[in-house]
């Protein structure tokens, strides 16, 4: 393996972050800025923040980006963990890649395309059925659960595919039908790949942009939406604390999620360990050496997590 | 649902009367690879049946059609007189037991032996009663509250074995029971898994690729190669009198001596093998013609090596110890032939012990008795 220099990589390592988080620093420190000027500090002010609370308009868009994001997240899990547990379990069949590529194109496919070609869907549609009347909230939901669909089905396959068959075949062994085999045993195995793919449709649909300048109508301004056509105008301090706001509350989620899925995480290993101690001592009493494979390849991720600290 | 098949299935069992699981001529292919070929068994009732062989043998196969997760494409299967071809199988009287346990782990011990009884619907009383009573028979009561990662390997094992066993079914699979488990815990807990099957007194299909297993826990077993059954038996049985090269190869370990029949008498062959300096003389006769190529297996342990020439006029041959591995209990010796083939011969730890034991490079004399020697002609 090749070595590098300890002061070489520490200055590597410092500029690739500072590339990456001083632009947010900055924003930080200009939003307790007391100037109107954003690129002129003259002094200490939380004031922005007071400004933010008085503005109806963002406060209005916040809670309808939250809304959207909500309905969004919900639809998108239903249906792309429908799509996605169908393409892992469906066997090979003739179309099979062609369904799969299908799925996946969403990803690829720039958002301003799919923006325009979901807007004359629905002007056409409006013309010839009198239905769906206007842009407005339903038709960014329906967009927006486009987009995140393909993330939670690829997800959801996934996790699926790596899923073991034992699971769903032994609760079918015990008299369980494939309806309920589904609900009661592959749904909260697959939990957290629903989670995942729950949280990432929040967040996209809660930042986006672009296909819901396409989307929306009168009365129906997202967050994203104001926040840029705001900006167009010209920086505004209000807009750094804003984004002030969303970072902190974006770093104490991911942080409290983080923090959570350790502490569980070491609760079963440690648990795991526990199991295989009382089984030792057990066999002590019984005078024989006995000892249990998994058990035992359960105490590593521990031994490694506590050599991860020390290092 | 599963008590309406119950129900109707009992008198049909009278009617049948021969065998309590029967298999008759499966077939099973996957596109064109053929994994069972005409394959037919039949298991007694309360019999512990193992199906033995390597992986690919068609074993697994035909466990999984027994469960209900495929379909056998041509054949029948008969479970107390009834056909299940058509049952689904969550409708079956069989319940498996996996290799992996496939304990479900968002459910604790409890609710994962109290889950088929769900199903059915049964009542919450009496499925506590019938948990519990599941429980203690593996002696895992105290764990009811546990969840699967909580619990050593071992431990596992009895809940996967309580919960297949608490629907009370007519057949249990066993699909590779010990597997998942340590060496040392294994012997211990097979005669462990023998008590409790014996005390519930249920049908059992056990599928495993380890011989020594296979002929600890079953009453008999079918040696299975390339999708069909080689020899069905008693261990015994099927150790002693192997009838193909392949069972005596495949359970334990054998020396093979290839030859042509001289002579065939009802109570005697005489076999004669090229590059043998005497003649193997087996004290059983064989249904076959003279000339006929056959092979004639001899086990290790009934191999007996010595400096002096035996008396006997046959089953010897001449040889030098190549090898000589230490097992503790015994040693195994390998001798080279002068035609530089090679005997296995196990040496007891008594012989050892007196220091009258061979070492290596020592000219040795390989000989074993007329009844140890069983011909194979297939």
């Amino acid at each position: 393996m090749i070595k590098p220099s300890k002061p070489m990589s520490v200055s590597v390592l410092g500029l690739g972050y500072l590339f990456l988080y001083l632009p947010i620093i900055l924003l930080v420190i200009y939003s307790f800025n007391e100037s109107k000027l954003v690129t002129v500090w003259s002094g200490f002010s939380t004031k922005w923040y007071a400004t933010l609370l008085d503005d109806d308009e963002l406060i209005t868009a916040a809670w309808l980006s939250l809304k959207i994001a909500l309905m969004t997240a919900f639809a998108s899990v239903v249906i792309g963990t429908w799509g996605g547990f169908v393409l892992a379990r469906f066997g090979r069949f003739r179309m099979l890649t062609l369904f799969t590529a299908m799925i996946n194109a969403p990803l690829v496919i720039p958002e301003v395309i799919q923006g325009i070609s979901l807007l004359l869907l629905f002007v056409a549609m409006e013309q010839l059925l009198g239905w769906p009347q206007g842009r407005g909230v339903f038709t960014i939901w329906i967009g927006h659960v486009m987009l995140c669909v393909s993330y939670v089905a690829i997800i959801v396959q996934s996790r699926v595919k790596e899923l073991n068959l034992s699971y769903e075949e032994a609760a079918m062994d015990l008299g369980a039908t494939p309806f309920k085999v589904f609900f009661v045993i592959t749904l909260p195995l697959i939990a957290q790949a629903l989670i995942s793919g729950w949280l990432l449709s929040f967040t996209l649909s809660l930042d986006d942009l672009v296909l819901t300048a396409f989307l929306s109508g009168p009365g129906s301004t997202t967050l994203p939406l104001v926040v840029f056509s705001r900006v167009r105008l010209g920086l505004n301090p209000e807009m750094n604390a804003l984004a002030t706001i969303f970072i902190l509350l974006v770093t104490i989620g991911v942080v409290a999620a983080n923090q959570y899925m350790r502490a569980a995480e070491r609760k079963r290993a440690r648990e795991m360990r526990m199991a295989f101690q009382s089984e030792s001592t057990l066999a002590e009493t019984d005078n024989s050496p006995v000892m249990a494979r998994q058990a035992e390849g359960a105490s590593k991720p521990a031994l490694l997590t506590r050599k991860g600290v020390q290092s | 649902m599963n008590v309406q098949i119950q129900e109707r299935s009992a008198p049909a069992a009278g009617r049948q009367g021969k065998g309590f699981v029967q298999v008759i001529d499966v077939v099973k292919k996957f596109g064109d690879a053929v994994a069972l070929n005409h394959v037919s068994l039949t298991i007694e009732k309360n019999e512990l049946f193992a199906l033995l062989g390597s992986s690919g043998c068609g074993k697994s196969t035909l466990l999984r059609i027994l469960a209900g997760f495929e379909t056998a494409t041509e054949g029948k299967i008969l479970i107390d007189g009834e056909d299940l071809a058509r049952v689904p199988p969550y409708h079956r009287p069989v319940n498996m037991m996996f290799q992996s346990y496939a304990l479900f782990p968002h459910m604790t011990v409890e609710r994962n032996v109290g889950f088929g009884l769900r199903q059915e619907g049964v009542p919450k009383n009496e499925i506590a009663e019938r948990v519990n009573e599941a429980l203690d028979l593996v002696q895992m009561r105290r764990f009811a509250q546990r969840k699967p990662h909580q619990l050593s390997g071992g431990q596992q094992q009895r809940v996967a074995l309580a919960r297949s066993l608490v629907k009370r079914p007519k057949l249990l699979l066993l699909d590779e029971p010990m597997s998942a488990l340590d060496k040392k815990i294994r012997q211990q807990t097979q005669f462990e898994l023998m008590n409790i099957l014996n005390k519930v007194g249920v049908t059992c299909v056990m599928v495993t690729h380890d011989q020594e297993e296979a002929m600890t826990m079953a009453d008999r077993l079918a040696v299975m190669s390339e999708g069909e059954v080689v020899q069905i038996g008693g261990p015994t049985e099927v150790y002693e009198y192997p009838n193909s090269r392949f069972s005596a190869e495949f359970i334990g370990s054998t020396n093979l001596f290839d030859g042509v029949v001289v002579e065939d008498e009802p109570d005697h062959v005489y076999v004669e093998a090229p590059g043998l300096p005497a003649r193997l003389y087996i004290n059983h006769g064989i249904t076959g013609p003279l000339g006929m190529n056959v092979s004639v297996s001899v086990r290790p342990e009934r191999v007996l090596l010595s400096r002096a020439k035996p008396q006997q006029p046959y089953n010897w041959v001449q040889g030098a110890v190549k090898d000589v591995a230490y097992m503790g209990s015994y040693a195994l010796y390998r001798v080279e032939l002068g035609n530089g083939r090679m005997v296995t011969a196990n040496v007891a730890g008594l012989v050892l012990s007196q220091g009258e034991a061979p070492s290596y490079g020592d000219e040795v004399f390989v000989s074993w008795s007329e009844s140890s020697g069983v011909v194979l002609t297939k």
